[in-house]
C-alpha cells in the first residue's frame, strides 16, 4: 500500500477533565514543531469534568487549515461515545482504542483497520496509583502514535522536558510512560502505518496560537489601560490573556505598580460601563464577551455611538440563539453587533481572520475608537479565538504612534474663541473632544445621551436634531476609508465569493476543489464595517457573489444588501451553522449545486 | 422652575475662596427640577461644599444615570465635565472614569430609582470595589420623571398621592452600603444645609467610596400627609447621631467643642473631619454597631442622620488594584507598548 504523508485527520475522543488536553497539545505541537501544517479543533462540552471531548488535528502539507468531513485516524479513549467515534471513521480508517477489554463484536466495522493497544495493562504494573494510570493513558496512547505514525521521538520527549520544567519530577513518569507505549507499538504492531507524519519546511517562521491570546498581547500593544469584562465562554481568554501579558510587560519598574487596571466586572452591562466611563475620560480601554453580553451591552453601545465615545468590544462569537450552544462555533452575531441597540445606531466592526489579524486588529480597533469617536466592535469566533491557529508571528512597528483622534489640549483650547464638542470642523463628521480636568474654564461639556446641538447643550429643536443624525452618517462615510480594506483577488472570472473571518480558513481548499470542476471563483475576504468602496466594486463587477458564512440567516448577505443595496438575487448564501466550523467540502458541494441547478456554465470566461 | 438667566457679573463683594474664586464660579446652568424640588438644595450644597474647598471647577468629573436627581449635574460645577449616561449605570461610568485619572474629584449623583431599582447592582458592586468618589443620593422615594410611581426605597405602608399605600419593603441604601464595603456612609436631609455642606465636603476628601443619602423630597408626588419622605415626616422623626464639621487643612483648628463629644479625624491630605457624637454610646467606627443602631432607629420609624459609619484606615480601588501614581489616562506609548524586540520571546513561545 502506498505511503501517504502529512495528509489526514486525526480525532481523539477523550473525557473531559481526564488530562487528555496536554497530550494532545503536545501531538500538535511536535508535528508544528517538524514543518508540518496542522490545524487543531477542541470539539468540548459545556461541562467542567465528565462529558465527551474531542480534539481534532488536520494534517495538511497543502497547508488546508479548514475543518475536512472525515476521520482518518480515532484514537477512542471514551466508552461513553465508543460507538458513535467508531461509525465516523472514513473507510479504510483506522481506530486506535485500548483493548484491555476486548472490543465487542456488534462494534466492528470490517472497513476500517484496528490497533489494539492493552494501554490499562500495561500501566498497571508500572504506576501503583489508579490516578496516574489514568492520566498516564494519554501520554502513552502518544508514545504509541510516535511509533505508529513516525513522530520524531526526540521533538516530543524535548516538548516533555519543557513542559514540567520545574516539576521535574513528573519529566520521568511521563516520559517511561511514553515509551511504555512506543515500545509495544514498536513490538507486536506494524509500524509505520501507511499513513504518516515526515518533516517539512512549510512553516517557515510561522506561530501556532489562539486569537484570544493574540488579541489580549495586541491590545497590550496597543496602549490598553482599562480592561472590563464578566466571564463568558469563549471570550474569556481574551482578558486572561491581556491579564497575563500586562502582568510580565506593564509593571513599572521602580514601584512594581500596574500601568493597567483590570476589573471583573459583576455583569457585561457593568463591563461595558466601565470601558465607557474610562475612555470618556482618556484611557484606551476594552471588553471582551460573546453574544449573550452583546444584548446585554446594547443600551451602553447606543449611548456610546450617539454621545461619541470610544469603546472596543471583542465578540467572541458562538452558537446562539440565547444560549445556544456556549461551546460551539458560528458567525451569528453580525446583524446584532452592526445594528447593537434601539433608534438609529450602527457600528464599525472588524472581521478578523487569523491569530496575527487578531494581534494588528486589537490595536487598530483602538486607534479607529480614539479616531472615529465610537464603539468598534471586533467580531471573532470560538473556533478562531480558543483554537491554536497557525499564524504569521506578531510583528510590531517602532515607530507606530497611537492616534488618539481628535483631542484637544490645555493650549489648544487656549486658542480656540469659542469650544464646540460636536462642531464638524473638519468636514470628516467627527468632532473634537476633550477630556474632564484638562483646562480651567475652557472646553468643558456635559456628555449625554439625548439630543444636543454643536455646543453639547441639551436641545428637541428638530434641526438641530437632524444635523445631528447627519453628521453621525458623515463619520459613517469617514469610518469606510478607515476600516480594514477587503482582500480582494482579480481573477479573470465572472463570479466571485465572498467571505470573512474563520470562513476564510477552508477556502482555499475549497476553490482548488471547484476549480477541478470548472467553477473559478474571484475572492474578496471582508475585514471591516461599514464596507469600502472596494467590498461595493467588487459585488457590482461579478454576476453572482457567493456569500460563505456560519449562520442560518445569511447576515453578512443581509448586511451586503441593506448597506450596498444590490440586488439580493445576485448574492448567493453559502450557509453552515451546525456548530463545527464550516469545511472546504460544504463550501464546495452549495456552490456546485447552484451551479448545477442555475445551468451556469462551468467553463472559466474571462470578462470582456 | 424659573426661567430666569442667572446674570455672569459677580457681585463685587462675594467671598473668595484660597484660589481666588467666588460661589458663583461653582455654580452650573439654571435648574429645570420643580420649584421647592428637595435636589436643588442638594445641588446648592455641592456648590458650596466645593467652593469652600478651594478646588479648582474643573478638577471634579460629574457622573449621573437617568431620572431628575440625575439630570442635576448640569445645575452645578458648569466648569467640570459631566456625563448623564444611562438609567442605573453611573456607578459603572464613575469606576471607569476613575481608573483612567485617579486625581480628579469623581462625583457620582443617582436617584432612588436609579441607585435602588434598576441600578442595585451596579451599586453594590462599586462599593464592593471602594472606587474613590463621593457617591450622593438624592432620595425622594419617588419616581418623579414618570409622575410619582414608588421606588424601592419607599417605606411599607407609605402613600402615594392619591392615597394607595405601598406593598413592599424598603432598601435601605445605608444600611447595605455599611455592609457591603463603603468607608465613609452618612445620610443627611436636603433641608439640612448646615449638615450636608460638611458631610459633602467630608466625603470629597475620604480615599475610598463615600456614600451620602440625602433624603431630598418630592415636592410634585411625594410631600404629602401619608409619604415618610416629606419635608415634614422627615423634620420631624430624623434625629441626628454624629454631626461633622469638616476643617481644611490650611485652616487653623479652635478646639471649642466639648470634650469627650468631639473626635478628630486626619484626613489624608492634612486636613481633619471633626465628628460629635449627639447620641450617647455612638461609635461611627463600628461597623456592626452602626448597622444595628440604624436599623433599630429605623424600626421605630426614625430616620437617623449624620455620619453613620467611617472606616478609620480606608482603601480605595486603585489601592486594591495596585496601579500607577499616574493617572492611566496620561501614560504614552514608552510607558504601555513594550516594543518588537518583545515579541521575539513571545513568538518563541508560540513555535
Amino acid at each position: 500500500m502506498a505511503v501517504k504523508y502529512n495528509d489526514f485527520v486525526i480525532r481523539f475522543a477523550n473525557v473531559n477533565g481526564s488530562g487528555s488536553a496536554s497530550a494532545n497539545g503536545m501531538f500538535a505541537k511536535a508535528l508544528f514543531r517538524m514543518g508540518i501544517p496542522v490545524a487543531t479543533r477542541n470539539i468540548f462540552p459545556s461541562n467542567i469534568q465528565g462529558l465527551p471531548t474531542w480534539f481534532e488535528v488536520r494534517v495538511s502539507d497543502k497547508g488546508y487549515m479548514g475543518r475536512r468531513e472525515g476521520v482518518d485516524i480515532m484514537v477512542a479513549m471514551n466508552a461513553e461515545t465508543f460507538a458513535e467515534d467508531v461509525a465516523s471513521i472514513s473507510p479504510g480508517g483506522y481506530l486506535f482504542y485500548d483493548n484491555t477489554k476486548p472490543l465487542s463484536k456488534e462494534l466492528r466495522r470490517s472497513d476500517i483497520n484496528e490497533i489494539g493497544v492493552p494501554i490499562s495493562q500495561l500501566l498497571l504494573p508500572e504506576f501503583a496509583d489508579p490516578k496516574q494510570r489514568g492520566l498516564f493513558k494519554n501520554i502513552t496512547y502518544l508514545g504509541v502514535l510516535t511509533a505508529l505514525i513516525n513522530i520524531e521521538f526526540d521533538v516530543i520527549t524535548g516538548m516533555v522536558s519543557k513542559q514540567y520544567k520545574g516539576k521535574e519530577d513528573l519529566i520521568e513518569p511521563n516520559v517511561r510512560a511514553m515509551e511504555l507505549g512506543r515500545r509495544y507499538a514498536f513490538d507486536y504492531l506494524e509500524c509505520p502505518l501507511p499513513l504518516q507524519v515526515k518533516r517539512m519546511d512549510a512553516l517557515g517562521d510561522k506561530i501556532m496560537v489562539d486569537g484570544n491570546t493574540a488579541a489580549g498581547l495586541g491590545s497590550v500593544y496597543g496602549g490598553a489601560t482599562v480592561c472590563a469584562w464578566y466571564p463568558i465562554t469563549p471570550s474569556t481568554s481574551v482578558a486572561e490573556a491581556f491579564e497575563k501579558y500586562t502582568g510580565s510587560m506593564r509593571r513599572d519598574k521602580a514601584s512594581g505598580k500596574s500601568k493597567y487596571a483590570i476589573v471583573q466586572a459583576e455583569d457585561e452591562l457593568a463591563a461595558i460601563g466601565i470601558v465607557i466611563g474610562a475612555a470618556w475620560n482618556g484611557a484606551r480601554s476594552f471588553t471582551g464577551t460573546s453574544g449573550p453580553g452583546i444584548s446585554l451591552m446594547s443600551e451602553f453601545l447606543g449611548l456610546a455611538y450617539f454621545a461619541e465615545i470610544p469603546a472596543v468590544v471583542w465578540d467572541i462569537q458562538r452558537s446562539g440563539p440565547s444560549t445556544g450552544m456556549p461551546t460551539r462555533t458560528q458567525q451569528s452575531d453580525v446583524i446584532s453587533a452592526a445594528y447593537a441597540s434601539h433608534g438609529d445606531t450602527k457600528h464599525v466592526v472588524l472581521f478578523p481572520a487569523t491569530p496575527r489579524e487578531c494581534f494588528d486588529f486589537a490595536a487598530d480597533a483602538l486607534d479607529l475608537a480614539d479616531r472615529l469617536q465610537t464603539p468598534i466592535l471586533v467580531l471573532s469566533d470560538l473556533e478562531l479565538g480558543m483554537n491554536d491557529n497557525l499564524s504569521e508571528p506578531f510583528v510590531w512597528d517602532d515607530s507606530r504612534r497611537y492616534d488618539r483622534g481628535k483631542v484637544l489640549n490645555a493650549e489648544q483650547l487656549e486658542k480656540i474663541q469659542r469650544f464646540g464638542r460636536y462642531l464638524d470642523v473638519d468636514g470628516d463628521g467627527i468632532g473634537y473632544r476633550t477630556l474632564p480636568g484638562t483646562h480651567p474654564t475652557k472646553g468643558a461639556f456635559f456628555t449625554r445621551g439625548t439630543s444636543r446641538d454643536e455646543y453639547a447643550a441639551y436641545t428637541e429643536s428638530p434641526e438641530a436634531y437632524e444635523r445631528n443624525m447627519q453628521r453621525l452618517l458623515k463619520k459613517w462615510e469617514t469610518a469606510k476609508t478607515l476600516v480594514p480594506k477587503a482582500e480582494v483577488s482579480t481573477g479573470p472570472h465572472r463570479h466571485g465569493v465572498l467571505f470573512f473571518g474563520t470562513t476564510s480558513l477552508p477556502m482555499q481548499e475549497a476553490l482548488d476543489h471547484l476549480a477541478e470542476e470548472g467553477i473559478g471563483l474571484n475572492t474578496c475576504r471582508v475585514r471591516g464595517f461599514p464596507f469600502g468602496a472596494e467590498v461595493e466594486a467588487f459585488i457590482r463587477g461579478h454576476d453572482k457573489v457567493f456569500v460563505v458564512e456560519q449562520n442560518r440567516d445569511a447576515q453578512m448577505r443581509q448586511l451586503l444588501v441593506n448597506e450596498i443595496g444590490v440586488d439580493p438575487a445576485r448574492l448567493v448564501p453559502v450557509l453552515y451553522y451546525a456548530g463545527l466550523s464550516i469545511s472546504a467540502d460544504e463550501i464546495r458541494l452549495q456552490i456546485s449545486a447552484h451551479f448545477s441547478a442555475n445551468k451556469m456554465s462551468r467553463v472559466t470566461e474571462v470578462k470582456s | 422652575m424659573t426661567f430666569v438667566a442667572k446674570p455672569k457679573v459677580h457681585h463685587p463683594r462675594l467671598p473668595l475662596n484660597d484660589i481666588g474664586l467666588t460661589r458663583r464660579d461653582y455654580e452650573g446652568s439654571v435648574s429645570t427640577l420643580c420649584a421647592g424640588c428637595g435636589h436643588d438644595s442638594v445641588s446648592a450644597a455641592i456648590v458650596q461644599a466645593c467652593a469652600e474647598l478651594s478646588i479648582p471647577p474643573h478638577r471634579f468629573a460629574k457622573v449621573s444615570g437617568i431620572g431628575c436627581s440625575s439630570k442635576t449635574p448640569s445645575y452645578f460645577l458648569s466648569k467640570s465635565h459631566g456625563f448623564n449616561s444611562v438609567h442605573g449605570r453611573m456607578p459603572s461610568i464613575a469606576t471607569g472614569a476613575n481608573l483612567a485619572n485617579r486625581e480628579l474629584y469623581t462625583i457620582g449623583i443617582s436617584g432612588d430609582g436609579d441607585s435602588a431599582s434598576i441600578g442595585l447592582g451596579q451599586f453594590s458592586h462599586i462599593v464592593r470595589r471602594r472606587i474613590n468618589m463621593a457617591y450622593i443620593v438624592d432620595n425622594n422615594g419617588t419616581y418623579g420623571l414618570t409622575k410619582g410611581q414608588f421606588s424601592a426605597t419607599n417605606d411599607k405602608g407609605s402613600t402615594s398621592k392619591r392615597g394607595a399605600p405601598n406593598l413592599y419593603e424598603p432598601i435601605d441604601l445605608v444600611s447595605l452600603a455599611i455592609q457591603i464595603g463603603a468607608s465613609f456612609v452618612a445620610r443627611s436631609f436636603s433641608g439640612d444645609k448646615k449638615q450636608l455642606v460638611p458631610l459633602i465636603k467630608a466625603a470629597l476628601m475620604h480615599k475610598g467610596m463615600a456614600f451620602i443619602d440625602v433624603i431630598s423630597p418630592c415636592v410634585a408626588f411625594n410631600n404629602h400627609n401619608g409619604s415618610t419622605k416629606s419635608y415634614d415626616y422627615v423634620r420631624e422623626h430624623r434625629e441626628t447621631v454624629v454631626a461633622a464639621d469638616y476643617v481644611p487643612h490650611a485652616e487653623e483648628i479652635t478646639a471649642d467643642y466639648e470634650p469627650g463629644t468631639t473626635e478628630r479625624i486626619n484626613m489624608p491630605d492634612g486636613s481633619i473631619l471633626q465628628l460629635h457624637k449627639l447620641a450617647q454610646d455612638y461609635d461611627p467606627h463600628d461597623r456592626v454597631a452602626a448597622l444595628h443602631y440604624v436599623q433599630s432607629r429605623q424600626a421605630e420609624g426614625e430616620v437617623v442622620t449624620g455620619l453613620l459609619y467611617l472606616d478609620p484606615n480606608p482603601m480605595d480601588c486603585h489601592d486594591i488594584l495596585g496601579t500607577v501614581d499616574t493617572p492611566l489616562n496620561q501614560l504614552n506609548e514608552a510607558d504601555l507598548c513594550p516594543g518588537n524586540a518583545a515579541l521575539g520571546s513571545v513568538n518563541a513561545s508560540f513555535r
